[in-house]
């Protein structure tokens, strides 16, 4: 078996793991030289624009397309009716959510509108600005449906049902329970609970959602440019939706201006593009603008949760007792389904601490609002925030210091592998380290006296904690074995070319975390090459293996691990050529920085590029039988661990304006433990860009809609985001411990930031207003929130 | 659908005369007419900051601006700054500091970067973090949390500094 990763060879040439160095595709980005969907113009391209639905609710009476087509330059207009032969319809469930149920969905519907901002007639015309000409033409009659909104109410019998043939509004429904619940709170010390929401809010990807799709009805071929985190996946529903053979399907996704989760899902819009450049053999362009991205991207974490916490007298947590109520629009969203969000609560709440007796329920509801479904950390900020805010109810119940119950609580680290009570198999976690780390980080005593000394002063400042485990590297558990055809597996290829540079092509994508940069560090260690030498292939579909692309933090995990077996394979299989070349047992002689060298001693025999030379243009020089593979192919999927997960803890260093409600973010820190960290800038900077999405979401981000269905936002003006001004430094620490599932022994990095920030954001808030007391539970945290749970305004205005 | 005027401006140092309809909006028309891809556009309301350009020497919302009312102007992209070399500081700072992800943020966080940093070495000083924040608060970044992009800016404003009283 391959030898694991050590990063004590960091000191030998051409050792890449383990170091921070910059992307080797970044310039590119600072140039402005980047190629985003918009950026490719393809001739004959015609541009599509959509007519979307007005109403929450409601049925399509009438369309009249004329007046949009009578404008010249606009060449065609598509009803649901349309496009509906041409596309098989979907239904997004997964066998494993046991009774989930979901309508079908096509890319415009046929007959009745079911949110603000569905598409329900798509034009194409010859400009972008023609096409949006042509849609403000378009007159749609529509007759108005009582909407679904409270998700509260959405299964009462008094509630409309959104889809007849569904039967109810409801969409999936479990209790994950081990233990004696009932027991544990009846004999428990002190039992604290709270009602927590975590505001609606969604991905604002810079770059909007964007696709080209190109059918050759000579070739029979459709070829994709998408702004997507899974190129293959995309090609397999195309392929499969479009009634045509996969290997006819070429998605190609460039430059990704930020995805998030976002850009993982099946958009009806972005379907009815396809089937459009079917229909008309030419090429047709979308790219959402904000309004569209507001009202069609998904949505996500509409989630109120019930919590409850037992403890004993000594100070140990008893039992767990949760329940989640989500709604998620109208349709469950394609593939992945929107019941997965819900399913994580009930499978991560509780996650880093040691406990015996659990119960959580998730409910999920159907609503005439914008679909939701996986946006970055999936879940986790929602179970972290309950979990932690229950933590710290806790802790000030006993009387105890945050810091220390948790210490007293949290899994011992040498007590792995385990399954913790909602069922989660954890390899090896480092919590009571990565405490203890971070202690030392913030220097907790100044802080603290730094507390006291500003409320001496009427100056509110709160310290909060977070620890947190996140899942990464999925198998085939999380999506597969529910039947969605998602790969868990990944495959990279490696080729030495003739003059000795090697090109790496990979399954998994960029967005910018810098994948493309970690395949070219254990490329390059692997085979024994110095990095520039090294060129990496992302991103289409007719140039990699399959593979299931960048999400749930795979692309290092599983992608890296891939790379490294397929770069080691083909250093082994250069080695053999070289062997017979020099006359030398080829496990005397090495590749380092792009020379055979031997083993012992390090003196250079050749380089490669003489190998490369003779193997494909003298290859009649060498034996006859001897095998010339300088192409290795080699995939990789976890098999011991349905997921790799890692853990965590933040801290956040606040100030409450109690007259004005604001927060003022002083400091953030964060300890990651992701195991083998292959490059530390990147991660951090992962850590960083996470944990300030996660901030979002806790203080600024809302979609907020009007109690009848209307999203009352529209741009970027009226949904606030993080901006450079409020946002804190972030001050990353590491501990590392390496999953054994692979040599790499990576784990992912992308998610952690998201999942721990709001709950230390909200413990923080709380413990600057404990003195007050004051205490926030509902997400965002508000100013007007925080002056209401302060008795300053009433309640209702907040 | 509109009428359309004729300008003529210098992009880049480069003379245009181009007729463009009234409503196009400046990053259209150096998207669509000019093929200078780096600039983007994020929102189109003047929120993000994603198609911020320079128009005589200041730096604007390009999708703010209509083409049909730059006739004589001077308009600078990423691109014309990257030929000049008058950023590449400022570059290989982002390069080497992560302060660039997926990159559609960075042409326009750039071009607002370069405008405090002249602006500093006008008054001599080397920029804050705070103050540097402030400066590109009008810029959103979504995948850095905006912390690489401050170090950048601040390793660069005081390398200038420093090269400025050598
Ligand atoms: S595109 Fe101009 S400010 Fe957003
Ligand atoms: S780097 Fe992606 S938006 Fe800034």
């Amino acid at each position: 078996m391959n030898d694991i990763v050590d990063p004590r060879s960091l000191d030998r040439p051409n050792s890449y793991i383990g170091r921070s160095v910059p992307r080797p595709n970044i310039r590119k980005l600072v140039e402005g030289a980047a190629r985003y969907v918009d950026d490719v113009i393809l001739p004959r391209m015609l541009h599509a624009a959509f007519v979307r639905s007005p109403h929450p609710h409601a049925r399509i009476v009438r369309i009249d397309v004329s007046a949009a087509l009578s404008i010249p330059g606009v060449v065609k207009a598509f009803t649901g009716a349309d496009l509906a032969p041409h596309c098989e319809p979907w239904v997004a469930v997964l066998a494993h959510l046991k009774g989930m149920k979901s309508a079908p969905q096509r890319p415009l519907p046929l007959d009745v509108a079911t949110w603000a901002g569905e598409a329900i007639v798509a034009v194409v015309a010859e400009t972008r600005a023609l096409a949006e000409d042509a849609a403000a033409r378009v007159v749609v009659d529509y007759e108005p449906l009582p909407a679904v909104t409270d998700m509260e109410t959405a299964l009462d019998p008094a509630t409309p049902v959104i889809h007849a043939d569904l039967g109810d509004n409801l969409v999936f429904e479990r209790t994950n329970e081990s233990g004696d619940v009932e027991a544990a709170f009846r004999t428990a010390h002190k039992v604290v609970s709270a009602t927590f929401h975590t505001g609606r809010h969604t991905g604002v990807t810079l770059e909007p959602r964007s696709i080209l799709a190109d059918f050759n009805r000579a070739t029979g071929q459709l070829v994709v440019h998408h702004s997507t985190q899974a190129p293959h996946m995309i090609r397999d529903v195309l392929a499969r939706h479009l009634r045509l053979p996969e290997a006819d399907v070429r998605v190609i996704c460039g430059d990704v201006g930020g995805s998030y989760g976002i850009k993982v899902h099946v958009y009806p819009d972005e379907m009815a593009v396809a089937v459009i450049a079917k229909l008309m053999g030419r090429p047709v362009k979308f790219i959402a603008d904000r309004l569209e991205s507001f009202s069609s991207d998904i949505h996500a974490r509409d989630h109120r949760i019930e919590g409850r916490l037992a403890v004993d007298a000594a100070g140990r947590i008893l039992a767990f007792d949760i329940d989640d109520l989500t709604g998620i629009g109208p349709y469950s969203v394609y593939p992945r389904t929107s019941a997965v969000e819900g399913n994580q609560v009930v499978n991560l709440i509780g996650g880093p601490y040691d406990f015996a007796h659990y119960r959580a329920r998730t409910t999920v509801v159907l609503q005439n609002k914008t679909p939701t479904c996986q946006y970055r950390a999936v879940g986790h900020p929602i179970a972290t925030a309950v979990t932690e805010g229950l933590v710290d109810l806790a802790a000030e119940a006993l009387g105890m210091d945050p810091l220390d119950f948790r210490l007293k609580n949290l899994m011992a680290d040498g007590s792995y592998p385990r399954t913790s009570p909602a069922g989660m198999k954890f390899e090896g976690l480092s919590h009571v380290e990565s405490l203890e780390a971070l202690r030392k980080m913030i220097d907790y005593p100044a802080l603290r006296a730094d507390q006291v000394a500003a409320r001496a002063r009427g100056i509110h400042r709160g310290i909060g904690f977070a620890s947190f485990i996140e899942l990464t590297n999925p198998s085939p558990f999380m999506y597969g074995i529910g039947g969605a055809r998602i790969s868990a597996q990944d495959g990279c290829t490696v080729r030495i070319d003739p003059d000795g540079t090697v090109l790496a092509a990979t399954g998994v994508t960029e967005q910018g975390q810098g994948t493309e940069a970690i395949i070219a560090q254990i490329v390059a260690e692997a085979v024994g090459v110095p990095m520039s030498s090294v060129r990496v292939v992302t991103g289409d579909t007719l140039a990699t293996p399959y593979g299931g692309g960048t999400w749930a933090c795979r692309g290092a995990g599983i992608g890296g691990e891939a790379a490294l077996r397929a770069g080691r394979a083909t250093k082994e299989a250069a080695l053999v050529v070289a062997g017979s070349m020099l006359q030398a047992a080829p496990d005397t002689l090495d590749i380092v920085m792009g020379n055979i060298v031997d083993r012992a001693g390090g003196a250079v025999r050749m380089p490669l590029s003489e190998l490369g030379r003779i193997v494909y243009f003298r290859g009649d020089t060498l034996p006859a039988e001897l095998p010339r593979e300088l192409m290795q192919t080699r995939h990789f999927i976890t098999t011991q661990f349905p997921f790799a997960f890692t853990n965590g803890i933040q801290a956040s260093w606040l100030e409450v304006d109690i007259d004005t409600g604001m927060v003022n973010l002083l400091k953030h820190w964060c300890v990651e433990d992701c195991g083998r960290v292959i490059n530390p800038m990147l991660v951090d900077e992962q850590v960083r860009g996470g944990v300030v999405q996660g901030i979002g979401g806790a203080l600024y981000e809302h979609c907020v809609y009007s109690p009848d269905g209307h999203l009352l936002m529209g741009s970027m003006a009226d949904y606030l985001t993080p901006m450079a001004a409020e946002m804190p430094d972030i001050e990353v620490g590491h501990v590392e411990t390496p999953t054994r599932e692979s040599a790499l022994g990576a784990k992912g990095a992308g998610e952690a930031g998201t999942a721990g920030a709001p709950a230390a954001i909200m413990n923080a808030i709380n413990d600057a207003l404990r003195p007050l007391g004051a205490r926030v539970f509902a997400q965002p945290f508000t100013p007007a929130r925080i002056l209401a749970a302060l008795g300053r305004i009433p309640t209702e205005t907040a | 659908m509109s009428t359309s005027v004729d300008v003529t401006l210098s992009v880049n140092g480069e003379r245009v005369a181009r007729r463009v309809e009234a409503r196009r909006h400046l990053v259209d028309f150096l998207r669509l007419d000019l093929g200078l891809t780096g600039t983007h556009t994020g929102c189109e309301h003047g929120v993000c900051g994603a198609c911020t350009v320079r128009v005589d020497g200041v730096i604007v919302r390009g999708c703010l601006v209509l083409a049909a009312s730059l006739d004589g102007a001077t308009v600078e992209t990423i691109e014309g700054l990257t030929e000049s070399g008058e950023i590449a500081d400022l570059q290989t700072a982002f390069v080497e500091r992560n302060a660039a992800q997926c990159g559609f943020c960075t042409p326009a966080m750039l071009l607002t970067a370069a405008d405090l940093l002249s602006a500093a070495a006008r008054d001599g000083a080397v920029p804050s973090r705070e103050a540097i924040r402030e400066h590109i608060a009008g810029n959103y970044c979504r995948c850095t949390g905006y912390h690489a992009i401050v170090d950048a800016i601040e390793t660069v404003a005081t390398a200038r500094a420093g090269k400025g009283r050598s």
